[in-house]
């Protein structure tokens, strides 16, 4: 038995290690010097560790400006999100009102279409509002989170009906149910959309590629597909640029994962 | 007595109105922000299908003209967009059984009851799903690399001489599937898991008393049993493989030999690289009905089957 036990736990060691060996090897790439990393065989750690790739990243390349937009459109659209879905996803479940289900029933349907079905329509439609090559472009498609609104909505279920009606005779308006008595008991979810959603837009790459002409305005997905086109033999600098995209959300995930995970089962499977 | 029922009535269908006005003065933002966004531009998508929308209409509007079928015809009549679409059903037809034999096998790795330290293993198979796309593509460009490349590397101990992976037309869609497939196996393992876990451990335990081998119980216990969420992982994994876009665009921009074009790159190069806007329309509207077609020809499968 012991030995059963083992030998499962090695394997799935193996197959871990396996499944996470390329991200180390890009962060012990991203250390070596230039061209250290074009040699057969491959060496796997840098043979004398440097911080290079990072100061010619955000000195000469100006990474700096991309990990800023890509913090500040993330962090908007995280905020949006959550101030556009949360009463949505709370209203579908708990207040009464004409056409509820069947405008549910209707936002269910669509979570079929993919959102690149309209992208060319929306892209026009932008353009007419005057917002092409500008950060409220990027966010536009994180206001219409139907996925959001389903989480939420599910979450929302579990809250017992007596307890809202209590605070209904107490004499407390709808604003103040949600706000004092739902959001409290809501945080584990609103947590795990904020999550969704920053990590989301963070690693979003064809609307902002679509949507953001302007360099200046490039996010960091953007600005390394760019610059992996015009550098490609710059093994070291170019995993250097993909440790800084990709870090960030990560350790985001890493501290965070708990409420990643069992929102991504409400979301697929409970669905 | 009847006066203070009909007041206790008036102040409930008060709280019912201010209730149903708080309904909707929540929902219609969400609302809002969904019908221009998201539901407008996807009919629209339809419409301007049927338009010879380009650069010159983009400048003037005045140049728009209504076209019928014409970039329907055209687009059949075009072959790299035949590529594109037998490249995408190939990425359908490889990637999903492929990446849904991959998560399985994962899951049950981790779902195993003699591993140790579970949590741990759960999250470093996940770890792959939440990384930057574009990042990991330019890693795996790299990792891929004919001369320098770890996974010709590694290979070349079993008398696997180099692979010229994203440069042989042959090699590069198989390229791109094991990136796509160490990308996405770990969510897919986590609604597997879910699954496992609600088969009965008594159930393996008595195939296996009965003398029944790993496969067998995996043919005639495990998968019967969660059959629904095999469906489901199809399901997503279609979609996922129908969306192929940025894999080509970082990886191999198409090349070689178009033999990674896929359905959005070709969208997207028509109408962002040629602003042929009309004409990339009625591909998105194809693309959408590719989507819709697989996805009820598997519910009908499944139905059949009686696995839902």
């Amino acid at each position: 038995m012991s030995l059963r036990r083992w030998s499962v736990t090695l394997l799935a060691a193996l197959v871990a290690l396996l499944t996470i060996a390329p991200l180390l090897w890009m962060l012990s790439v991203s250390f070596m010097a230039r061209g250290e990393a074009s040699q057969f065989p491959p060496p796997l750690l840098p043979n004398d560790p440097s911080l290079d790739n990072y100061r010619m990243l955000f000195g000469t390349f100006g990474i700096g400006r991309f990990l800023l937009n890509s913090l500040l459109i993330s962090t908007l659209a995280t905020g949006l999100a959550l101030l556009f879905t949360i009463p949505a996803g709370y209203a579908f479940a708990k207040l009464r009102f004409k056409g509820r289900d069947a405008t549910f029933r209707l936002l269910v349907a669509a979570l079929v279409v993919p959102g690149q079905i309209g992208m060319l329509p929306l892209f026009l439609e932008l353009k007419a509002m005057g917002l092409v090559n500008s950060y409220a472009g990027a966010l536009v498609p994180w206001l219409a989170g139907i996925f959001g609104i389903f989480l939420v909505r599910q979450y929302c279920l579990s809250i017992p009906d007596e307890m809202l009606e209590a605070a209904r005779i107490d004499g407390a308006s709808e604003g103040q149910i949600l706000r004092r008595i739902v959001l409290p008991i809501l945080t584990p979810i609103i947590v795990t959309l904020a999550l969704f959603v920053f990590l989301g837009s963070w690693n979003d790459f064809m609307w902002p590629l679509i949507i953001l002409a302007d360099q200046d305005l490039y996010t960091l997905p953007v600005a390394l597909a760019a610059m992996s086109r015009q550098h490609v033999q710059d093994n070291e600098l170019m995993m250097a640029g993909a440790v800084v995209t990709t870090l960030p959300v990560l350790i985001l995930f890493l501290a965070l994962q708990r409420f990643y995970l069992s929102g991504l089962l409400t979301g697929s499977v409970k669905g | 007595m009847s006066a203070q029922r009909r007041t206790s009535e008036s102040a409930i269908a008060a709280g019912r109105a201010s209730e149903a006005r708080a309904g909707w003065a929540m929902s219609s933002p969400a609302l809002a922000a969904i019908i221009l966004f998201f539901v407008l531009p996807a009919i629209a998508s339809l419409a301007l299908s049927f338009t010879d929308f380009d650069i010159y209409a983009l400048a003037d509007i005045g140049n728009l003209r209504f076209v019928g079928f014409e970039n329907y015809e055209r687009l059949l009549g075009n072959p790299l967009f035949w590529k594109a679409v037998t490249n995408t059903l190939l990425f359908v037809g490889f990637g999903v059984p492929f990446i849904v034999a991959l998560s399985l096998f994962a899951a049950m790795l981790v779902n195993s009851r003699w591993l140790k330290w579970r949590p741990v293993w759960r999250v470093a198979l996940f770890a792959p799903y939440v990384t930057t796309l574009v990042a990991t593509a330019v890693v795996w460009r790299y990792l891929l690399h004919t001369r320098y490349g770890l996974v010709n590397y590694l290979l070349s101990p079993f008398g696997i001489a180099p692979i010229d992976w994203l440069g042989d037309p042959h090699a590069s869609l198989p390229a791109i599937l094991i990136f796509v497939g160490w990308k996405t196996f770990g969510y897919n393992m986590i609604i597997f898991l879910a699954a496992l876990q609600t088969v009965p451990r008594e159930l393996d335990e008595a195939a296996r008393i009965d003398g029944a081998g790993w496969f067998t119980r995996l043919r005639h216990v495990t998968l019967p049993a969660i059959a629904p969420t095999v469906l489901l992982v199809s399901v997503l994994t279609v979609a996922g493989m129908f969306q192929l876009f940025a894999e080509p665009y970082v990886m191999t921009q198409g090349g070689p030999a178009q033999s990674t074009v896929t359905i959005l790159y070709f969208m997207y190069e028509e109408g962002f690289k040629w602003w042929n806007l009309g004409s990339g329309a009625a591909v998105a509207f194809l693309l959408f009905l590719c989507i819709l077609a697989v996805t009820l020809v598997q519910l009908r499968l499944a139905r059949r089957s009686g696995a839902i």
